[in-house]
Formats: structure tokens, C-alpha cells, sequence
């Protein structure tokens, strides 16, 4: 048997190895990657002496009372977020949903309007969720300026954009002949979608519903960087003093508010199952 | 002496004992065949053997060592000359042929050039050597999770050979291999045994094949060695009783009957 | 509905009259015709986007630094994250493994953005602060599956291997990695995936790339300059999206 003892995949694998190298390596001039940095004995004594600001953890009941606070308000803003992206994300929802489409079952001529219709309804709520909610907080703090109120409409915003897709997806999902038939029949959409989708799809509605405002909070915490209040300025605030005591605090505050709010999520759902 | 079993028992930890002190002694350069029944043990004493698993109690001696009281490096050396074919081949299915062949040297190499070898394989002719002994040297480059049942064994097997061990043990090696081949390749360990006068312990199902090729033959049964014997001096009875609980017949490479031939050599029936 | 159910409605009403209360948050001021005037007015001022030669060079740049900022990060975080998953397997004993997840779950609780914080105040601004951020966030994400998935997979090669008198350590590259690999590197690209969108964000706090820009033209009142990059930023998202669903189509075949 003739074999040619070479490995057939080494040239592959070799060009494979070159070829993210070479995309690799210039990131590392791009990100000025300096580990050096890190470790140059002026940034380490400040870095040490940071480090060795986390401990303790600061307790003193003011301050504890300021996290309290805070985090009410985090709590705050995720909820009364969510209520708002509701208010947003249900309208387009059934405006986008195919199945309540009247245009798509009766006669020929409404039809391409009604697609037309659809169309903005649908482009605006893919505007509303690609822009990251941390830039709608951005652009919301400059227009309402510093606190909650920001915060609060940019996860109105935000996850009225995704509400608005996936309550539509769920509504879209269901079984569409007794909306079609109450339609046929002359109904309206509005009696149509409350008597032959509301229940069937409540189920789905609710649990997604309620495992984004789960997320509404965490993001809450991370708007709250740039000013739109919570649990997340506090921590901003006590960075830029360089109180680490103060940063240990906040964080292990969030670690069981994330816990929190995921116990209460589970609750809900198993509830309306 | 190569192998030395004095004893032996070893009790799984739900209490089972799998081995009853089973005795026995192997000397360098032995061929030997252990029969048995599904549950029998076989496995088990092959495992001991292999050091894989500690006695509870008995002593038992590989190579002039005692595995369990030697310390690690000692043990890794004794472990790389001792070559176990599993029945089913431990191998990772991305593999490919001839790394997995050529990891059969892992405990002789030097650490360096165990990791060169990933990238490129270190011996390729080595590796297509052994596999063209098993007849599979087409699939060197093939993907493992590419083969038959049958020929990711023969694999196994040639890994073993690669190795070069001084102790070969093998635990059904050939159970989904075709007859024909099956012969083949047991007769093919049994000569590496004899051209390089190592010992060979081999575990078979098939007892024709066990008695067409080995010296000698171990019976075991429920734990215990039943027999030790020349295959002449297996009986018909002694065979019978060994498999009682299994099934009325003995079995063999194609389930024809074991049958004895005018000159009190067992063979198989041949069907021309 | 049931009665429970009916209280878990009202629960939730009450729940969301009491956090606009507790925010004292009067949304209806927002829409007064003043206030609409001013909003307006506000988004307006973003229109036209600055398309000059010499802005767009400088999006392209943070373009790069953001992409850059997630592979490097990423590719940092499988490393560590692979080093961790090792003791947090159970290989190295009880101790290694309570350890090792301890650390893990520390760096995958704490968000990127907080991170990325953190990181520029140990780095300093810019994409090294954000680079480091994704490294230690996405190496708890990727250490803990990596080490879920070696406690999952079978251990008969490696154990084989060492019957053959092989040192732990190779057992390891040449029984158990050939399992692991495939699923390690897939879930490596989608965290890259993931990671894209995040170095795009975790500028906002300073750590380079595109949402730095963002925050320093919004800082300085230069709406056109941030419409640019929020829609480089869109832009970005939408190719990496179909980028990988095409590759997932192409690989599937």
C-alpha cells in the first residue's frame, strides 16, 4: 500500500492557528493591553491600599440606611419600568400580531395595507430594543435629567421593545380559529383578543412578563452608573470616593437583591402556571 | 514468575465479592485464556491484574512487584508494561486513529514529547505498522467515531501492540469481530506474545477460539477458578458445568456445537 | 380565576402604584406641552448624524477597539476560565473544588459594567479597563460550564491512559480534552457574540470603544458626534448577528 506519511489535517490546523493569531495580535496593541500597568509599583501601592479599603464592610446604620433606600428605589424603578413597557409593548403587540390582522382574512384590498401598517409598528419596536438600555438611560438623563425618572423610561422603552416582539410571538404562536371566527363573525379586534386569545395565551404572557422584570432589575443596578438612580449610583458615588467599604457593601446588597428578585420570579410563575 | 495471585479476593463496596480467593501462578512468557460465564469474574481478575483495581485481601505480586506498595513513579513505570485491552475501547470518539494508537506509549515517552505529538504526530509509520497487523491501516487519519464496532476494537488492540508491553492482558478483544477476523487477530497477540516472549492473559467468550490458541486454560466461575488446565484435559463435563447457568449449550465463535475429533484434539467443526 | 389569583392582581397593582409613589414620579409632567416642546427639541438636535471623512475614520477606530476589547477579553476568559474549571471539577480534591467555585461564582455575580468600573480604577481609562472587565466576568460564565462539563464526561479514557502508565496530566490532553473541546470553543464563540455587545457598553463608564465615545460627545453636548455612534453601534449588532447566523448555517453543513 502506497501511504503518504504525512498528517493531512497539519496543514489545516497550521493555517487555522496562523490565521487567529494574526487577528488576535494586533488586539492587543488595540486594547493597549499592558499587564506592566497593573503591576508598576506606584499604581500597585494605590491599588493595595484600595484593595485594602473593601474590608471591612461598611455597616454604620446611616449608611446602611442609604443602601436601604436605594435599593427600594432600584426595586422601584424595575417595577414601575416594567408597568410602563407594558403600557408600551401591548398596544404594538396587538397591532404587529398577524393573527387579530382583519386584513388578513377578509376581503383581498386590505390587505397590503394592513402589512404596510404593520411595518413602522414593527420597526419601531426593533428600534426601541437594539439600542441598549444603557444608552437610552444616557440619553434620558440628559433630557429628564439625574434620578429614577430616567431610569424608568429607558427600561420603558427598552423592554417595551422586546415585550412588544415577544407578546406578539406568543399571541402569533397560539391557536389562531377562535380569534378568526369571532373576526368572521364581525367582532372587533379588542372583544376578539380578550375573548378568544386573552386566556389561552395569559399563561406564557405572565411568565415571560415576569422574567424580564427579573432582568428589569439588574439593569436597573447598571443604569444607575450614569446617573438614572438606585442601587447603582449609590455604588457609583462611593467609587468615585474610592470607599471600597462602602463598594463591598453595595455589591453583596446586589448579590442578594438578584437573589431575591429570582426567588420571587420563580414564586410568580410557578403561581400562574 | 510474572504474575503471582495467592488468595485473592477483592469485595466490590455494596459487599458483593466478586473474587474468591482465586490462586494461581504465570510465569514470563505464558499464554493463558480465561473462560467463564457473563458475571463470572473475568473482567474483574483481568482488572486486577492490571492494577486497575486493589485486593481486599490476598497478596498479589506483577512482575516481582507488589502494585500496591510501590510509589507513584515506580507504579507508572510497572503500569507501562502491563497493556490492557478493554472490551469496550476507552477512546475518545473525535480522536483520530493514530493519535489514539500512538498513545499507547504515553507512560514511555518524555513529557515533552507527548505534547509535540498533538499537534504532530510523533511516529505515524509506528502507529500504521501496528494497525496494518489488525488489517485496518487505510483508516490511520480516520475520525474513531468513523468506525464499526469491530474495528474501533481492533484499535484498542493495536494501541496494546504499540505499547510494547511485557504483560499483555485483553478482555474480550474481539467480541464484535466477525469469526473469520476474530481468529486472526487472536492468533496475531498470540504470536507478538511468543516473538517477543511476553505473557498474554486473554479473556474469551468464545471457547473454541480459547481452546484452538492457548496453552492454557483457566475456568472461572461465580468468583472462583474452577480449572487450570491444558486444553487436552478440559472435558467435555468440566465445560458444561461451567456454563450451566448461562445457557445448555458452550458457546462458540458461530454457535455451532463444540465437537471432539478423532485424534482427541478439540476443534470446532469446520463448515466448508 | 381563582381568588389567589385575584389577590396576586391587586397585590401587583398596589405593587406598581406604590413604586411610582415611592419615586414621587409624576410622569404627567413629561407631558406637558413644555416639556414635549423640549423633548423635541432635544431629539432634533441629533439630526443630521456627523458623516464627515475624519469622524467616521475615528468611529471606524472605535469600531476596531470595541472588537478588539471582546476577542482579547474573551480569549482571556477561556483561559482563565479553563484554569478554574480544572480544581473546580474535582480533580485536585474537596477543598480545590469549594475553592475554585467560590471564585468563580464571585466573578460571574458581579456584571461586566461593574467590573468594567472597577477596572478603570485599577487601569485606568480606556479599552484596557474593558478588555480586563469581560476577561473576569466571562471567565466565572465560561469556567463554571467548562467545569460542569468535565464532571459530565466520561472519565474511562483518561482512567485507561494512566493504566497504560501515563502521567495524570497527559491522560488528561489525550482522553478527556477530545471530548471537551468541541463544546469548550463553541461556547467560547458565543460568549464572543455576547461580549461584542458588552464592549460596545462598558465604554460608557470609561473603558473604550464605542460607548466611550457616546458618553464623551454626550458629556459635551455634541448630539450629531453620539447619533454617529449609536448608529455604528446598530449597525455593529445587526452584522455580528447575521455573521453568526450564517456561520452557524455554514457549519451545520
Amino acid at each position: 500500500m502506497n501511504h503518504a506519511f504525512r498528517d493531512p489535517a497539519a496543514l489545516p490546523r497550521l493555517s487555522l492557528t496562523v490565521l487567529i493569531l494574526a487577528l488576535l495580535l494586533p488586539g492587543f496593541s488595540l486594547t493597549e493591553f499592558d499587564l506592566a500597568a497593573l503591576f508598576d509599583p506606584r499604581s500597585r501601592e494605590t491599588m493595595g491600599k484600595f484593595i485594602g479599603t473593601f474590608f471591612p464592610l461598611a455597616t454604620s446604620a446611616e449608611f446602611l440606611q442609604l443602601v436601604l433606600k436605594s435599593t427600594l428605589e432600584t426595586l422601584a424603578i424595575a417595577t414601575a419600568g416594567m408597568a410602563l413597557a407594558m403600557l408600551i409593548g401591548a398596544p404594538f403587540a396587538l397591532i404587529v400580531t398577524r393573527s387579530l390582522s382583519i386584513s388578513r382574512i377578509g376581503p383581498g384590498a386590505g390587505y397590503a395595507l394592513g402589512r404596510a401598517a404593520r411595518l413602522p409598528a414593527r420597526f419601531a419596536l426593533i428600534l426601541f430594543r437594539s439600542i441598549p438600555e444603557i444608552v437610552w438611560a444616557l440619553l434620558f438623563v440628559r433630557a429628564v435629567g439625574l434620578g429614577p425618572a430616567a431610569g424608568v423610561l429607558a427600561i420603558g422603552v427598552t423592554y417595551g421593545g422586546m415585550l412588544g416582539k415577544v407578546y406578539a410571538e406568543i399571541l402569533d404562536s397560539g391557536d389562531a380559529r377562535p380569534v378568526t371566527a369571532l373576526l368572521e363573525a364581525g367582532g372587533g379586534r379588542l372583544p376578539a383578543f380578550v375573548y378568544g386569545m386573552w386566556p389561552v395565551a395569559l399563561p406564557e404572557l405572565t411568565s415571560y412578563s415576569v422574567y424580564r422584570w427579573e432582568c428589569a432589575v439588574r439593569a436597573s443596578v447598571i443604569m444607575g452608573f450614569v446617573g438614572a438612580g438606585g442601587l447603582g449610583q449609590q455604588m457609583e458615588l462611593s467609587m468615585r470616593m474610592l470607599n471600597g467599604g462602602e463598594i463591598s457593601t453595595i455589591l453583596l446588597v446586589f448579590l442578594l437583591l438578584v437573589v431575591l428578585a429570582d426567588a420571587i420570579s420563580a414564586f410568580l410563575r410557578k403561581l400562574t402556571a | 514468575m510474572s504474575v503471582t495471585l495467592e488468595r485473592v479476593s477483592l469485595d466490590y463496596p455494596n459487599g458483593f465479592r466478586a473474587i474468591n480467593q482465586a490462586s494461581c501462578e504465570i510465569s514470563r512468557g505464558e499464554r493463558v485464556a480465561i473462560i467463564g460465564p457473563s458475571g463470572a469474574g473475568k473482567t474483574t481478575l483481568l482488572r486486577l491484574l492490571a492494577t486497575a483495581l486493589r485486593p481486599s485481601g490476598g497478596s498479589l505480586n506483577v512482575m516481582d512487584s507488589d502494585p500496591w506498595r510501590l510509589d507513584r513513579s515506580r507504579l507508572r513505570n510497572l503500569r507501562s508494561r502491563i497493556g490492557m485491552v478493554h472490551q469496550a475501547p476507552p477512546i475518545p470518539p473525535r480522536q483520530r486513529v493514530v493519535t489514539a494508537v500512538l498513545a499507547g506509549r504515553l507512560g514511555q515517552w518524555p513529557a515533552w514529547k507527548s505534547l509535540a505529538s498533538l499537534a504532530y504526530p510523533a511516529d505515524i509509520r509506528g502507529a500504521e505498522q501496528m494497525l496494518a497487523r489488525m488489517e485496518i491501516a487505510d483508516k490511520l487519519f480516520e475520525r474513531c467515531d468513523r468506525l464499526s464496532g469491530g474495528q474501533l476494537q481492533r484499535v484498542g488492540v493495536a494501541r496494546v501492540l504499540y505499547q510494547r508491553p511485557d504483560l499483555i492482558l485483553t478482555d474480550e478483544p474481539v467480541s464484535a469481530v466477525d469469526p473469520v477476523l476474530s481468529d486472526r487477530i487472536v492468533g496475531e497477540l498470540n504470536r507478538e506474545a511468543v516473538a517477543r516472549g511476553v505473557t498474554l492473559v486473554a479473556s474469551l467468550h468464545a471457547v473454541d477460539l480459547a481452546l484452538h490458541w492457548f496453552p492454557r486454560i483457566v475456568g472461572v466461575k461465580a468468583g472462583e477458578i474452577m480449572f487450570d488446565l491444558p486444553p487436552v484435559r478440559v472435558s467435555d463435563a468440566m465445560l458444561k458445568e461451567l456454563y450451566a447457568s448461562e445457557s445448555a449449550q458452550v458457546p462458540t465463535q458461530d454457535n455451532q456445537p463444540l465437537e471432539v475429533q478423532t485424534a482427541g484434539v478439540r476443534r470446532k467443526l469446520m463448515h466448508l | 380565576m381563582k381568588p389567589v389569583h385575584w389577590l396576586v392582581v391587586a397585590a401587583l397593582a398596589g405593587a406598581i402604584w406604590a413604586s411610582f409613589a415611592f419615586l414621587s414620579l409624576d410622569l404627567g409632567l413629561l407631558l406637558t406641552a413644555d416639556a414635549q416642546a423640549l423633548m423635541w427639541k432635544y431629539v432634533a438636535s441629533f439630526f443630521p448624524p456627523d458623516l464627515s471623512a475624519e469622524y467616521l475614520a475615528r468611529i471606524g477606530h472605535g469600531t476596531l477597539e470595541t472588537i478588539a476589547i471582546s476577542a482579547i477579553g474573551t480569549a482571556l476568559a477561556a483561559v482563565l476560565g479553563v484554569l478554574l474549571a480544572l480544581p473546580a471539577s474535582g480533580r485536585f480534591g474537596a477543598v480545590a473544588r469549594a475553592a475554585s467555585r467560590l471564585i468563580l461564582n464571585f466573578l460571574r455575580s458581579i456584571p461586566e459594567l461593574v467590573w468594567a468600573a472597577l477596572m478603570v480604577m485599577a487601569a485606568g481609562l480606556g479599552p484596557f479597563a474593558g478588555t480586563l472587565a469581560l476577561a473576569w466576568h466571562t471567565a466565572g460564565v465560561i469556567g463554571r460550564l467548562f467545569a460542569e462539563t468535565l464532571e459530565n464526561t466520561p472519565p474511562e479514557p483518561a482512567l485507561a491512559l494512566r493504566l497504560g502508565g501515563s502521567r495524570p496530566a497527559l491522560a488528561f490532553l489525550y482522553g478527556t480534552m477530545p471530548n471537551v473541546l468541541p463544546q469548550l470553543i463553541a461556547y467560547s464563540l458565543y460568549r464572543w457574540e455576547i461580549n461584542i455587545r458588552m464592549a460596545a457598553i462598558l465604554g460608557v463608564v470609561g473603558a473604550g470603544g464605542l460607548g466611550q465615545m457616546l458618553y464623551f460627545s454626550l458629556s459635551l453636548f455634541q448630539q450629531p458626534q453620539a447619533m454617529t455612534v449609536i448608529l455604528a453601534m446598530l449597525i455593529l449588532v445587526v452584522i455580528v448577528d447575521g455573521a453568526s447566523a450564517w456561520l452557524r448555517q455554514h457549519l451545520a453543513n
